[in-house]
C-alpha cells in the first residue's frame, strides 16, 4: 500500500505541474436524490439506535456503502481528478448530535476505503488519468474563537485540545483507510483548522509519512471575511507554516462573489490554489440552480486569468457540474506559482508584515 | 511608520497589558476587571500598536487562565484582535495556554538556549506545529550575552540550529539581543548601547531574513524619575539602532521624544553616553541631567531656617523631621511664653496643623509623618516636667487635647506596627493616646477606657481569629453599657466584616479605618460637637447598606457538594512520578542564622506598602511622587539594618523538618519513618468548593499534592517555623524610652522583613539541599521574590489553609517552641511577631490557591477529622463559611 501511494504522490505532483486538476462535486445534493428515510440511514446496523440518524450522510458508509460508490463513481466518470471522502461530520464531536461519538474512527477508515477503491478500480481502467482520494476534515459543529453565549465573551463550547484529539483520531482513520491527501475544509474559523493542522502533523511526525494536505477556507458573505473575522490574507498568514499542498476557498459563495478573493489568494500565496464554490447562492427554497454550463463559464474565466490550480464543486454542484468544469479547464495552463517575498507575516483579524 | 499594505519598517509593540511592567494592568488582572483590561488593549491599538504584547506572568496569579481568558475575550473585540498578540512569558505552559487560543499567527516571546538544546528544539518545534513567529533571547546556558561578540555568537548559534536542524522559517525567528542600562556608573556598563547597535548591525548582516527587537526604555533604567533625560536616550538609542537594523521594539510612545527636537547641548551629551564616546560621558550627561527635570532641585544642606524666629523654626523641625536643634528650640520658646502648655498649643500644633495638612492633601507621606511626630515627642518631651509642676499647682488645667483613645491588639494577637502607625498619626493630631500594646484581654481594655474616661477605643489585628474578638468586645461594650465611638482597624479587618459582624453587636457608633490616614478624619469627626451625630447616622446608613449588599451577594454563591468537590480533585499521575525523597531526613535546627545573609534576600515591596508608600521596589525609588520619601526611609532603613546585624540586635532562628508523608482522603498522614507504621501526625486540609468551569480547573486542597497512601508511593513532606524577632523587645523599648516611634516601627518592619527572607532563603535550602529535589536550581533574588521555582511554603492562616489551628499541629510536629522559642497565643499568633512558619511540597505542580468559602458539609467532616465540635470548627473557619453559623 505504502509503495504506491507513494508512486500516486510523484504522479499527483506532476499532474498539477501539467494541467488544472478537477475535484468532484457534493455528495449531500447527491444523497438527498436518494430519498432515503429513517430506516434507510439506520441500515441493518443501527436499526435500533436510540437517536434519529437521517441526515447523518457521513454514517452511509457503514450502512449503504453501495450509494456512496455510486456517488463517487458518477463524479469520476464526468471527469475528476480528485475524491473528496464522505467524512465532513465525522469527527467525534460532530457525530455526538447522533450519539455516535464513537464510532468516529471507524467512518473516517470506511469512508476513506469506499472512495480509495472506487478510484483504484476506474484507475485501472484509464492508467493515463489516475486518480487521488483527499481524506475529508470538516469544521466541526464547534468553534473555538467565538462565544457561544452572547453574554460571556470569554467562553467557549469546545476547545483546541479537544479538537486536536478529534481531529487526530479522524485522521489516523482517513490514512489507515488509504487517502492520498489531507484535505482541511469549509474552514470559519480558523483555530478549529489549526487545531486540525496540529494534528496532521503529529500524525504525520508519528506515522513518519507525510501526505500533501489541502486547506479551504470559506468567505462567509461579500464583507470578504471568514466567519471568525479573518481576510482572506490573515487567514493565509495563519495556516502557511504547514506549508500546504494547496490552499484555497469553498463553499458558503458562488463562483461569480467569489472571484475577488479566488484573485486574491492566487496573488499572495507561494503555493498551488484550489477553489470549489457552491452552484451559485441559494434561492428562497434553500436550492441552488446555477446550471453546469453557467457556473463552468465562470470557472472557465479563473482559468483564463491563471487564478486557479485545481476546481471543483460545493453545494448543490452534481456530476454534470464537474462534467461541464472540467471541459471548461481541460487545455487551458494551470496557475503558475508567484513569487512572494520574504517577509515575518503575521496575523490579526488582519494581515501584518514585515520586510527583513 | 507603517505603508498602507500593512508592511512595516518598524514595528511598535503595545507594552501595557503586561502584568510585569504595568502596575495598573496588573491591579485590573488580580481584582478579574477583565472588562476594563480589555479597554487597555484596545487603548493601545487605537494609539498605533502594530502587536501587543500579553503577559500574565504574577505570582498571584493562575497565569495560564488569566492568559487564555484574556486571548478568548480579545478573539470577540474584532478592534483589538485585529492586530497580531505578543504571546509573552517566561513559563512554556502560560505560552502554549495562549497559543491554543489565537487563530492568527502570534508571536512568542521568548524562547533561548539558557537550558541548553533540548528544551529550545522541542520549544522551537512546537512553535513550527502551532504556526508561531519566536522572539530569541540572546541567552544561553552561560547567561545573557552581555558584549557585541556574545551577542552575535549566541544568535548566530540559535539561527543556525533553528534553520538547520529543524527547518524554523528565518523570517519568523525575531532576536532579542538584550537591552541593558547604560550611564549607572559602572565602567563596564557604558559600552553596552553600543554593543546593542553593533550587534544588531551583523547580525543583519549576516543572518538572512530575521529581525531584532528590544526593550527600549531599560536604556535609560538609571535615569528614572527624569523623563525628559530618558526620552531623550530612548529618542537618540532607537535612531541609531534603527539604523543598524533593528526593526521591532517594545516602546511606550509617550516616552520618546523626537530625534530632531532634542536640545543640541543635551543631544551631544546622550549621545555620548549611547554611543560611549568619551569616558566622562555620564558625568557629563549627569551634570546638565537636572536642568532638564521638571524643576531644578539641588540638595544643599541650608541652614538659613536657623535665622528665623524660634515659632517658624518649631514650625519647620517638625515639617522637615528634624530634632536637631529641637530641644533648645522647645526650650526658648518656653522661656517666651507664660505656660509650658502654651508652646505645645501654640507653636508646636500650629507646626502639626501644617503637617497635619500636607498629610491630608497627599504632600506628605507616612515616613514623614512619624519623623514629624517622633519631634513633637521630643519637645513635650522636654516640657513635660514643666507641665507636672505646673499642674501640681494648678489641677484645674486643661490638657488641650482633642480627645483621649485606648489602642489596643486584640487578645490572642501579636501585630501592631500598623496599630502604632495609627497612635502616632493622631498622637501629631493632639488626641491623647493610651496605647495598651499587644496581646490585650477584653476586661483590660474596657477597664482602662473607664478609668482614663477614653472618647474612643480603637481595636487593631492581623491574623484571622482576632475578628472573633473584635465581635466579642463590642458585645461586651454594649453588655457593660458604653456608649463611646468604636474603631476597627488591621489587615484582616474590613468593612464587610465590621458593618455585618460587629456593628450589629454595640449600639454605639462603630466605624472600620482603612489606614492611618483616615484615622485622623474618622476620629475628629466622631468627636466633633456638631458633625458626629451626622457623621455617625451616615456611617450606620452605609453599613446598612453593606450589610444588604453582602446579604443579597450570600446567596448568589453557589457551592458544590463536599463530595463533589474531592471527586473534582487535582490528579497527579502518581504512577509515572517517583516523589524525592530528602537529603537529610527529619529536623534540622538552626539556632543563630546570619543576618547578613538575610539581609541580602529581602523582598523591599512589601516594607514600603508598610509604610503605606505604594509601588515596587526599585521602581519606587524613582517614583516622581513618592520616590523622595522612599529614598530617605530606604536609606534609614539599611542605617538601621546595619546596626541590626552589626550589633547583633536579633538573632535568627529555625527549624526544618522532612518527614515521610502520604494523603488519607483530605487529610495528610506525616510517618515517622518510610515503613509508615507509626503516623507522627495527621494533617488536615480544606477543599475548594467554588463551582468550576472548564475541565483544567480543579477543586483544590493541599492533600492533593501530596501521594495517596494506596498509590505505592512513599512521598514527603516538610514543615518550617523561622523567627527574626528574638531580642527585638530590648531596643524597641530604647527606641519608645526615646520617643522615637519612628526607629521603633522600622526596626519592627525590618524585623518582619527579615522574617519573610529567612523563609525564603530556607525554602531555597530546602529545595537545593535538605530535600535537594532542585539542586542544580540557580535564580536571582528577583526570581525568588516572583516564586519561580518548584515547590511551594503554604502557611496555616493564609489562603490555601485558613485553619489557624493546624499551626498547633506543626508547632508539635517541629517541637518548634524548644528549637526557635516561638510560642503560639491562644489565637495560634506566633510570638515573637516576626516570624513565618508552613508546609513544604515539592510536587512541580503544587500551586498556591485560594480556599474560598466552603460549605457545611465539608465543615462537619473537618470537624469530625480534627475531633472538634462543630460549633468551635466553625468559629475557627467563620471568614470562610458560606453559610451564616446558627448562632454567632
Amino acid at each position: 500500500m505504502t509503495s504506491s501511494r507513494e508512486d500516486r504522490r510523484a504522479q499527483l505532483a506532476a499532474a498539477i505541474e501539467s494541467r488544472i486538476l478537477v475535484l468532484d462535486g457534493a455528495m449531500g445534493t447527491m444523497i438527498q436524490s436518494y430519498n432515503l428515510d429513517e430506516a434507510g440511514f439506520r441500515g441493518e446496523r443501527f436499526k435500533d439506535w436510540a437517536q434519529d440518524l437521517r441526515g447523518n450522510n457521513d454514517l452511509l458508509c457503514l450502512t449503504q456503502p453501495e450509494i456512496l460508490s455510486e456517488i463517487h463513481r458518477a463524479y469520476l466518470d464526468a471527469g475528476a481528478d480528485i475524491l473528496e471522502t464522505n467524512t465532513f461530520s465525522s469527527t467525534s464531536i460532530a457525530q455526538a448530535d447522533y450519539g455516535l461519538q464513537d464510532y468516529a474512527r471507524e467512518l473516517n477508515l470506511e469512508s476513506a476505503r469506499s472512495a480509495r477503491q472506487v478510484c483504484d478500480a476506474v484507475t485501472a481502467e484509464n492508467p493515463s488519468k489516475p486518480r487521488f482520494v483527499a481524506g475529508t476534515l470538516g469544521p466541526t459543529n464547534r468553534t473555538a474563537s467565538i462565544s457561544p453565549d452572547v453574554n460571556d465573551p470569554g467562553k467557549r463550547n469546545t476547545s483546541f485540545d479537544e479538537l486536536r484529539d478529534a481531529y487526530q483520531e479522524a485522521i489516523e482513520g482517513l490514512i489507515e483507510g488509504g487517502v492520498d491527501l489531507i484535505l482541511v475544509e469549509t474552514i470559519f474559523d480558523t483555530l478549529n483548522a489549526k487545531a486540525a493542522l496540529f494534528a496532521i502533523d503529529d500524525v504525520f511526525e508519528k506515522t513518519g509519512e507525510r501526505l500533501p494536505i489541502m486547506i479551504s477556507g470559506t468567505i462567509t458573505d461579500q464583507s470578504g471575511r471568514t466567519l471568525s473575522g479573518q481576510t482572506a490574507e490573515a487567514f493565509w498568514n495563519s495556516v502557511r507554516h504547514v506549508a500546504p499542498f494547496t490552499i484555497g476557498l469553498n463553499c458558503a459563495l458562488g463562483a461569480e462573489q467569489l472571484r475577488p478573493y479566488v484573485a486574491e489568494i492566487s496573488r499572495i500565496a507561494d503555493t498551488f490554489t484550489c477553489t470549489y464554490p457552491n452552484a451559485g447562492l441559494p434561492n428562497e427554497f434553500g436550492e441552488y440552480d446555477q446550471t453546469p454550463e453557467e457556473m463552468a463559464a465562470l470557472i472557465g474565466e479563473w482559468a483564463d486569468d491563471g487564478l486557479v490550480n485545481a476546481v471543483g464543486g460545493c453545494c448543490g454542484t452534481t456530476p454534470p457540474h464537474i462534467r461541464a468544469i472540467a471541459e471548461a479547464v481541460a487545455g487551458k495552463s494551470p496557475r503558475k506559482i508567484p513569487e512572494i517575498e520574504t517577509k515575518l507575516r503575521l496575523s490579526g483579524l488582519e494581515p501584518f508584515a514585515l520586510a527583513s | 511608520m507603517t505603508s498602507q499594505s500593512g508592511t512595516a519598517t518598524f514595528v511598535n509593540i503595545g507594552e501595557r497589558t503586561n502584568v510585569t511592567g504595568s502596575a495598573r494592568f496588573k491591579k485590573l488582572i488580580l481584582n478579574d476587571d477583565f472588562e476594563a483590561a480589555l479597554d487597555v488593549a484596545r487603548q493601545q491599538v487605537e494609539s498605533g500598536a502594530q502587536i501587543i504584547d500579553v503577559n500574565m506572568d504574577e505570582a498571584m496569579l493562575d497565569s495560564e487562565a488569566a492568559m487564555t481568558r484574556f486571548l478568548n475575550l480579545i478573539a470577540t473585540e474584532p478592534d483589538i484582535s485585529r492586530v497580531p498578540i505578543m504571546i509573552d512569558s517566561s513559563k512554556w505552559s502560560v505560552i502554549e495556554a495562549g497559543l491554543k487560543c489565537v487563530q492568527g499567527k502570534s508571536v512568542v516571546n521568548s524562547i533561548s538556549l539558557k537550558e541548553g538544546e533540548e528544551p529550545f528544539f522541542e520549544q522551537a518545534r512546537k512553535l513550527k506545529r502551532y504556526g508561531a513567529a519566536v522572539v530569541v533571547m540572546a541567552f544561553d546556558q552561560d547567561g545573557q550575552a552581555d558584549t557585541a561578540d556574545r551577542k552575535v555568537e549566541i544568535c548566530t548559534r540559535s539561527y543556525k540550529l533553528l534553520t538547520e536542524k529543524i527547518g524554523f522559517p528565518a523570517e519568523d525567528i525575531i532576536f532579542d539581543p538584550n537591552v541593558f542600562a547604560v550611564a549607572t556608573g559602572i565602567e563596564e556598563h557604558n559600552n553596552y548601547a553600543l554593543d546593542f547597535i553593533e550587534a544588531t548591525r551583523r547580525i543583519k548582516e549576516t543572518l538572512p531574513h530575521c529581525h531584532v527587537s528590544g526593550g527600549v526604555s531599560n536604556i535609560s533604567f538609571s535615569f528614572r524619575g527624569n523623563e525628559p533625560i530618558r526620552e531623550a536616550m530612548h529618542s537618540v538609542f532607537l535612531y541609531y539602532a534603527i539604523q543598524a537594523g533593528m526593526d521591532m521594539g517594545i516602546v511606550n510612545a509617550g516616552q520618546l521624544a523626537v530625534y530632531a527636537d532634542i536640545p543640541e547641548t543635551l543631544k551631544e551629551r546622550v549621545e555620548d553616553v549611547i554611543l560611549n564616546r568619551r569616558a566622562d560621558a555620564t558625568d557629563r550627561l549627569l551634570e546638565i541631567a537636572d536642568e532638564y527635570r521638571g524643576e531644578g532641585k539641588k540638595r544643599v544642606i541650608d541652614l538659613a531656617w536657623r535665622e528665623k524666629p524660634v515659632n517658624d523654626r518649631l514650625s519647620h523641625a517638625l515639617v522637615n523631621g528634624n530634632t536637631d536643634f529641637i530641644i533648645d528650640d522647645t526650650e526658648e520658646a518656653r522661656t517666651k511664653t507664660k505656660r509650658p502648655l502654651d508652646v505645645i498649643e501654640g507653636p508646636l500644633m500650629d507646626g502639626m496643623n501644617i503637617v497635619g495638612d500636607l498629610f491630608g492633601s497627599g504632600k506628605m507621606f507616612l515616613p514623614q509623618v512619624v519623623k514629624s511626630a517622633r519631634v513633637m515627642k521630643k519637645a513635650v518631651a522636654h516640657l513635660i516636667p514643666y507641665i507636672e509642676e505646673e499642674k501640681a499647682n494648678n489641677p484645674d488645667s486643661d490638657t488641650g487635647s482633642k480627645g483621649k483613645i485606648v489602642l489596643a491588639t486584640v487578645k490572642g494577637d501579636v501585630h501592631d506596627i500598623g496599630k502604632n502607625i495609627v497612635g502616632v498619626v493622631l498622637q501629631c493630631n493632639n488626641f491623647d493616646i493610651v496605647d495598651l500594646g499587644v496581646m490585650v484581654a477584653c476586661d483590660k481594655i474596657l477597664e482602662t477606657a473607664k478609668a482614663e474616661n477614653a472618647d474612643i477605643i480603637g481595636l487593631s489585628g492581623l491574623i484571622t481569629p482576632s475578628l472573633d474578638e473584635m465581635v466579642y468586645v463590642g458585645s461586651e461594650m454594649k453588655r457593660q453599657g458604653f456608649d463611646i465611638p468604636l474603631l476597627i482597624g488591621g489587615a484582616t479587618t474590613s468593612k464587610v466584616h465590621t458593618a455585618v459582624k460587629i456593628e450589629p453587636k454595640y449600639d454605639g457608633a462603630t466605624v472600620y479605618v482603612t489606614d492611618a490616614s483616615r484615622a485622623v478624619g474618622v476620629a475628629s469627626k466622631l468627636l466633633s460637637k456638631n458633625q458626629s451625630d451626622e457623621f455617625v447616622a451616615s456611617v450606620k446608613a452605609e453599613y446598612e447598606t453593606v450589610r444588604d449588599t453582602h446579604e443579597r451577594g450570600q446567596a448568589k454563591k453557589k457551592r458544590l457538594a463536599y463530595a463533589d468537590a474531592k471527586s473534582n480533585a487535582f490528579k497527579i499521575d502518581w504512577a509515572s512520578y517517583e516523589p524525592p525523597q530528602p537529603e537529610t531526613p527529619g529536623i534540622t535546627v538552626f539556632d543563630d542564622y546570619d543576618l547578613a545573609e538575610l539581609s541580602a534576600c529581602i523582598d523591599w515591596s512589601p516594607f514600603f506598602s508598610t509604610w503605606e508608600l505604594k509601588g515596587n521596589y526599585p521602581n519606587i525609588l524613582s517614583d516622581p511622587r513618592v520616590g523622595e520619601t522612599a529614598r530617605e526611609l530606604y536609606n534609614d532603613a539599611q542605617a538601621l539594618l546595619q546596626k541590626i546585624i552589626g550589633e547583633k540586635w536579633l538573632t535568627a532562628k529555625a527549624v526544618v523538618g522532612l518527614w515521610p508523608a502520604n494523603s488519607v482522603g483530605d487529610d495528610i498522614e506525616v510517618y515517622s519513618d518510610p515503613t509508615r507504621k507509626d503516623v507522627l501526625q495527621t494533617l488536615h486540609t480544606l477543599r475548594q468548593q467554588m463551582p468550576r468551569q472548564g475541565r483544567d480547573r480543579a477543586n483544590y486542597a493541599l492533600s492533593d499534592f501530596i501521594a495517596p497512601r494506596d498509590s505505592g508511593r512513599v512521598d514527603t513532606i516538610g514543615a518550617f517555623a523561622v523567627t527574626a524577632g528574638i531580642g527585638i523587645d530590648e531596643p524597641v523599648k530604647a527606641f519608645e524610652d526615646a520617643h522615637d516611634d519612628y526607629n521603633s516601627i522600622l526596626l519592627k518592619a525590618l524585623a518582619d522583613r527579615l522574617a519573610e527572607a529567612f523563609a525564603e532563603r530556607m525554602h531555597q535550602r530546602v529545595r537545593t539541599s535538605l530535600w535537594g529535589y532542585a539542586s542544580d536550581e540557580d535564580l536571582s533574588n528577583e526570581d525568588l521574590v516572583r516564586e519561580q521555582y518548584q515547590g511551594i511554603r503554604p502557611a496555616p492562616g493564609y489562603p490555601a489553609s485558613p485553619d489557624h489551628t493546624e499551626k498547633g499541629l506543626l508547632w508539635e510536629l517541629l517541637d518548634a517552641e524548644r528549637h526557635t522559642s516561638v510560642s503560639l497565643t491562644e489565637s495560634y499568633a506566633m510570638w515573637p511577631a516576626s516570624s513565618v512558619s508552613g508546609l513544604y511540597f515539592s510536587h512541580p505542580d503544587s500551586r498556591y490557591f485560594g480556599l474560598g468559602k466552603i460549605e457545611r458539609d465539608q465543615v462537619a467532616d473537618y470537624a469530625k477529622r480534627k475531633d472538634f465540635d462543630l460549633k468551635t470548627m466553625e468559629r475557627w473557619l467563620s471568614p470562610n463559611l458560606n453559610y451564616d453559623r446558627d448562632d454567632s
